[in-house]
């Protein structure tokens, strides 16, 4: 059981400024967050997008938002969970105790919810009999490719990952990309190397066709495809990869008795404290009157609730206001040289 | 302003006064319009505002930007009359405009 001041759920921009702010007065945490990397929605969603109404940074993308936070966060040592998922969140009356889908667990007084709009989850088929299949025959990501070698894999998707995984498994498989318009989103370099390989008859490519059902009994042994002006296909395959990037979903968030209204947590605007002493939520995914869901409101929201977090991490200590420009114990904490 | 018909994926249909200028999204979800869940505010970052547009429609709507079908495609059952509801934007053009609500957004 890992012991720690707070616990930030998200390690996007608002999760990883209110850590420095944690830090910042002398409290330790940590961080949870479901994806593989760090910085949420700006390196999931857009990380080459500019942003620009970050104070006193003109023009930056996501990408560089997340590094210079990250860089930020260099003086301290903070250690990040990443693809782990809070599962459970119960009280043992002096903490929360939290649970990851890996077992991790921790004791805390404080938790803050950084979770934008929840965690991201990979977007799967709409037929129902995909559930079925799912992990034995369908993957909407690949853990090990050896499995596909010598098989017929059905590739769908039209972004980088199906086309990246296109061309990999051309080499030892017998690979069908299907893509819903005939545009693709991938990089140029990938959609040309793709063209190529369906030349050469490496890639058979089906382009305004979805999927429309599967069949087999303990393995998939076809699948029917569907173009735009409903003619149908009939493809025999023995696996089949969705590739249609990642949704948002509140996931067990919703089970830990906070007060949520759409999607959000009510949050008070002193503390940025839920219903529930000692569980805050700042950045997107917290509401209140007059709300706006920017990055630098997560900045400020995060602020407050790491100085409410002093109160029950140092129930015998007061906390004093200091700024960086003149503390002492702030400089030292920062391992700057006086 | 225009009158902006909202049909849920069970039938049920919802007729709304839209002001200029708001996106057909703002649009429902001001007005509690179930189906329309806009996650990302009308950034075109996710793809949670997601509606069919009838043909006649389709074509009489201003096109579609770039990046719009791309976001399309991780939209759940996008077709050929897709749309991302916060680029589609109140005129009283749109007057009487009908969308069609998808079963899901995610």
């Amino acid at each position: 059981m890992i012991k720690t001041d707070a616990l930030i759920i998200g390690a996007g921009p608002t999760g990883l400024f209110t850590a420095h702010q944690l830090k910042l007065i002398g409290l330790s945490c940590e961080i949870v967050d479901n994806l593989d990397k760090i910085g949420g929605q700006c390196i999931e969603l857009y990380p080459d997008k500019p942003i620009y109404d970050i104070p006193a940074i003109p023009e930056c993308t996501g990408e560089e938002l997340t590094n210079n936070l990250i860089n930020q966060l260099k003086p301290f040592d903070i250690k990040f969970h990443l693809s782990e998922r809070v599962e459970e969140v119960k009280t043992n009356k002096e903490n929360w105790e939290v649970k990851t889908n890996k077992g991790t667990e921790f004791s805390t007084p404080n938790i803050i919810i950084a979770g934008g709009v929840g965690s991201f989850e990979p977007r799967k088929f709409s037929p129902k009999e995909c559930e079925k299949f799912e992990n034995k025959s369908i993957f909407y990501s690949i853990k090990d490719k050896t499995v596909f070698k010598g098989k017929t894999v059905s590739i769908f998707g039209g972004g980088d990952s199906a086309l990246d995984w296109a061309i990999e498994l051309s080499k030892d498989s017998k690979v069908n990309l299907i893509h819903r318009r005939d545009e693709f989103r991938g990089a140029q370099a990938s959609v040309d190397k793709m063209n190529e390989l369906v030349k050469t008859k490496k890639i058979n490519l089906f382009t305004k066709y979805q999927l429309k059902s599967l069949s087999g009994n303990e393995n998939l042994e076809s699948i029917e495809i569907e173009h735009d002006n409903k003619e149908t296909k009939n493809l025999k395959t023995d696996y089949v990869l969705g590739f249609f990037g990642l949704i948002m979903q509140l996931g067990p968030i919703a089970n830990w008795g906070l007060n949520i209204d759409k999607k959000t947590i009510s949050v008070d605007t002193e503390k940025f404290e839920t219903n529930q002493k000692g569980i805050y939520a700042v950045g997107d995914i917290c509401t209140y009157p007059g709300k706006l869901k920017l990055i630098l409101s997560g900045f400020h929201e995060g602020a407050l609730a790491a100085r409410a977090c002093f109160k029950l991490a140092r129930p015998n200590e007061k906390y004093r206001f200091e700024f960086t420009t003149s503390s002492k114990s702030i400089k030292n904490r920062l391992g700057v040289k006086e | 302003m225009a009158k902006i018909i909202y049909i849920e994926h069970d039938g049920k249909s919802h007729t709304i006064e839209v002001a200029n200028g708001l996106s057909v999204m703002e649009g429902a979800v001001q007005n509690n319009i179930p189906g329309i869940d806009a996650d990302c505010g009308g950034s075109m970052a996710c793809a949670t505002c997601h509606v069919y547009v009838k043909e006649e429609w389709f074509n009489k709507l201003p096109k579609k930007e770039d990046g719009e079908d791309d976001m399309l495609d991780m939209a759940f059952e996008p077709k050929k009359n897709s749309r991302l509801s916060c680029q589609l934007m109140v005129t009283d053009q749109l007057e009487g405009l009908i969308v069609n609500l998808p079963e899901k957004q995610v």
